[in-house]
């Protein structure tokens, strides 16, 4: 028998047999939550403090934080150490980076995102923030809502963080005081109240004295709402994405032989059943679900966050960064979006920056085209500016080189969010959340310029000769799904047109000094491969702007 | 309709970053330590290529101080499951004689570790290696990305480590520079013994209880095998029952007394015992902080 003392006494005075036990553990579910706040807001303490409630914290951890040197705190354990992890850190006395750190109840496993609070650290927070279903703000009680409060639930709610916990810390320290409290609520609600939280829970505490934390205390007795880890083990875990609409990204084709070709991802929302029709995009090509396929066996059905296999009934040119859906309910399919943006480096970010963009399997070349807005957290107005800076959070237009499809970050976290990665350090330099497609720019007087074309085309003109005709279908397919401007014409009068319209022209021989002729590269015997050698040459050759068309395939 | 349980959920996830990296990346490898947080990552690598192979190697950097039933284990159990194991030992450091009681356990394991896995790396042209490490193990791990950068050294930087937002993966780096992957990054050590009893995965019998040989000095039990850390008067091995908490070389990782001989019976014992499980680790306490001081010289 286990005795409850490895977990909470107070949640589970019954003993249970080893096998209840594993049984009751694999049905538990995971929240993942993120605190802000600083060492002076003692979230530190705070999180030392639910770990050791809940007994997460080891015997020997706690011996070695009795040796330590360094004491910042007068009690006799100093919770905050359990949580602090670089050198450097120790020695600065701040958490400067996001660490994760792991309890469970018998009821629920946790995850929770430490996140520095300090304005110089948005690009932690949104970190932290990004994969949590629930935000811990903690405010001292001694001082109020501060900017730094605001700007934590303003980055939460940007983030998309469904529920707020409003923890008011240090409430021994104004005497318990519920007038203290109220004022601190009434401040917080006034100002976040068109964030769109489906719910904020306010609850004083005092992490140093555990008052609220993992129980209801004996100070606070006019607080009648649930202790803080009462209320983490029952909150609903976060939307339930699986009745969604199907977004499922496709990660990696599987092909051990001739007879199996599946389609390998997690579902990032929605269910997925055979029989099913769905749509492939960009293809806009449809068929069936023929197969689920793991490891585990065949299933019938499989909804998110799964990560499955899908087989289709008819054969499609499908590859790394498509997407399949049901036909009825689809994303959007543009080049142009809408999306607020952290910027995460220091070399600030202006209009007409070149940049990768990932979003969820695919990766393409984009470019900045405009920043329309900056946000002021201390007066959440959104004002012009013509940079970001580091830890700015601002709405930005952006160029893609081919059509993502995404949705709106409000709808859907995973396909309504992107990185942008600088592609000459390789940092990553910005987060992003779409609000919507743009359809229209605003008019651009003056004759359209190649560059506009390159931009927009997100490829440059090309006349290419290429006199295998089934081989020259192929290519411009694969061009044109990866949403090329492309033709396979008979050279005829009108080239000349198309070259100028920013077009890729396929034919079966071209003169003239801009012609490529691809008759004479070596290419491969296998039609596939031979596409793979032209699409990687094209590239070099600065046809195409983005990179890696070709990665991601088979095994 | 009930949420996906903790464990699926972790098993998703790890499906997802297992299936990112083979993707992105030219030449990724999976470090195979053996233990059981190998055997765990080795299932997940099975199930997200199923019913392809796994399509990169497993590697075990072979300090050659590691128990019999370790390499027993490393020769049986990857290739009965089709997957590609490669095995290097920094043989010059071998042959020089580097042991953890001459050297100290800082160089022993900077040259038969840390050395001969940048060498093994760097030999192989891996420009992305998976890790079985896990945050919860130490501190310092708590910080790491799931996506670790290395310079072209093979070292991190805890300063200048990439943002990592949502599920998407910054994965460019420049010719020379590579990658760490932690796909159990979010699993604990009670996570990993639940999985492996859920799917009913093998692991090195050294986990389990039975007697053993063991030289007892103070609390610490210490295996005999390999016999590099000398005996002091009056000590000689006597049979403890006894268990490995988790697997290193035999001269640095200490037996811990326990009758837990099946999975259910370890997880029984972890709850009961709670003592962190690096704690049998010589090479952790060597200072504060050593293991950071480890990660950005390029260990694990």
């Amino acid at each position: 028998m286990i005795a409850a003392e490895t977990n909470r006494e107070s949640l589970s005075p019954e003993s249970l047999s080893i096998d209840e036990f594993l049984a009751r553990e694999l049905n538990k579910d995971l929240l993942r939550f993120s605190t802000a706040g600083s060492v002076d807001d003692g979230k530190s303490t705070l999180i030392g403090r639910l770990l050791y409630d809940a007994r997460g914290i080891y015997d020997d951890q706690l011996d070695s934080i009795r040796k330590s040197k360094v004491n910042r705190s007068s009690g006799a354990i100093d919770f905050s150490l359990l949580t602090d992890g670089l050198r450097a850190e120790r020695e600065q006395g701040i958490t400067i980076d996001v660490a994760y750190r792991y309890f469970s109840t018998p009821r629920r496993k946790f995850i929770i995102a430490d996140t520095p609070g300090h304005e110089q650290y948005t690009r932690n927070m949104a970190t932290g923030a990004s994969t949590a279903q629930l935000a811990i703000v903690l405010v001292d009680a001694r001082n109020g809502v501060l900017p730094q409060t605001r700007r934590h639930a303003t980055i939460s709610a940007l983030l998309g963080i469904p529920r707020l916990v409003l923890a008011v810390n240090k409430m021994d320290l104004v005497d318990y005081s519920r007038e203290v409290f109220e004022k601190i609520r009434s401040d917080f609600f006034a100002f976040t109240s068109d964030f769109g939280f489906e719910e904020i829970q306010p609850i004083p505490i005092s992490a140093l004295e555990g008052e609220n934390v993992a129980r209801r205390g004996g100070q606070m007795h006019w607080y009648g709402g649930p202790a803080l880890l009462e209320y983490l083990e029952t909150v609903p875990v976060s939307e339930d994405t699986r009745s969604r609409p199907l977004r499922f990204p496709v990660q990696y084709v599987i092909r051990p032989d001739q007879h199996f070709r599946g389609y390998a991802g997690q579902i990032a929302s929605g269910t997925l059943r055979v029989g099913d029709r769905v749509a492939v995009l960009p293809s806009g090509q449809s068929s069936r679900v023929a197969s689920i396929t793991t490891f585990d066996g065949d299933m019938q059905s499989a909804h998110a966050p799964m990560s499955v296999t899908v087989t289709l009934e008819d054969e499609r040119d499908i590859s790394r960064g498509d997407m399949l859906t049901h036909l009825d309910d689809q994303p959007y399919v543009s080049r142009r979006f809408e999306a607020n943006l952290v910027w995460m480096t220091e070399d600030p970010l202006a209009a007409g920056r070149s940049l990768l963009l990932k979003h969820s399997a695919q990766q393409v070349s984009a470019r900045v085209h405009s920043i329309e807005s900056r946000l002021d957290i201390g007066t959440m107005e959104r004002k012009p500016a013509a940079t970001l800076s580091l830890n700015d959070i601002g709405t930005v237009r952006i160029d893609a080189s081919r059509p993502i499809f995404f949705d709106r970050y409000r709808d859907n976290r995973l396909t309504g969010a992107f990185i942008l990665i600088d592609p000459l350090t390789n940092s990553t330099v910005g987060a992003g959340m779409i609000q919507s497609a743009v359809r229209r720019q605003t008019v651009d007087l003056g004759h359209v310029t190649p560059e506009e074309r390159y931009a927009r085309n997100g490829h440059g003109p090309a006349l290419l000769a290429l006199a295998n005709g089934p081989l020259a279908l192929r290519l411009e397919r694969r061009l044109f799904d990866h949403g090329c401007q492309v033709i396979a014409a008979a050279q005829g009068a009108h080239t000349a047109a198309l070259y100028a319209a920013g077009l890729i022209v396929i034919s079966p021989s071209f003169t003239g000094e801009r012609a490529i002729d691809l008759n004479h590269l070596p290419l491969p015997g296998d039609e596939e491969a031979a596409v793979d050698a032209i699409m990687a040459y094209l590239e070099q050759n600065g046809i195409l702007a983005t990179d890696r068309f070709s990665s991601g395939e088979g095994i | 309709m009930p949420s996906l349980s903790h464990l699926r959920t972790l098993e998703a996830e790890s499906i997802h970053i297992l299936r990112e990296v083979a993707a992105e990346f030219a030449r990724p490898v999976m470090l195979y330590s053996i233990g059981k947080d190998s055997s765990v990552m080795l299932r997940l690598a099975q199930k997200a290529f199923y019913p392809g192979r796994i399509p990169f190697p497993l590697l075990h950097v072979d300090t050659t101080y590691k128990f019999k039933e370790m390499i027993e284990f490393r020769d049986w159990y990857p290739a009965s499951i089709g997957a590609d194991l490669r095995v290097y030992v920094n043989r010059e450091a071998r042959d020089a004689g580097a042991n953890p009681v001459t050297l100290g356990t800082a160089k022993c394991c900077g040259l038969l570790k840390t050395r001969a896995l940048l060498n093994a790396l760097s030999e192989g042209g891996y420009d992305a290696a998976f890790g079985g490490a896990r945050r919860d193990e130490e501190k310092s791990r708590a910080k790491e990305r799931i996506y670790s950068f290395r310079d072209q050294y093979g070292q991190w930087d805890p300063k200048n480590q990439r943002p990592e937002l949502w599920n998407v993966f910054n994965s460019r780096i420049d010719k020379g520079q590579s990658i760490r992957v932690f796909p159990l990054s979010n699993w604990t050590e009670l996570d990993v013994w639940h999985y492996i009893h859920l799917e009913n995965i093998p692991v090195v019998p050294l986990y389990f209880a039975k007697p053993r040989p063991m030289v007892v000095r103070g609390g610490s039990l210490i295996p005999p095998e390999h016999n590099v850390i000398p005996l002091l008067p009056g000590e000689a091995p006597q049979m403890v029952m006894c268990r490995m908490r988790s697997l290193g070389c035999t001269p640095c990782t200490g037996a811990i007394r326990s009758e837990a001989a099946t999975v259910p019976a370890i997880i029984e014992e972890l709850l009961r015992f709670r003592r962190s499980e690096r704690e049998n680790r010589i090479i952790d306490h060597d200072q504060e902080g050593s293991m950071e001081l480890k990660k950005r010289e390029g260990y694990f």
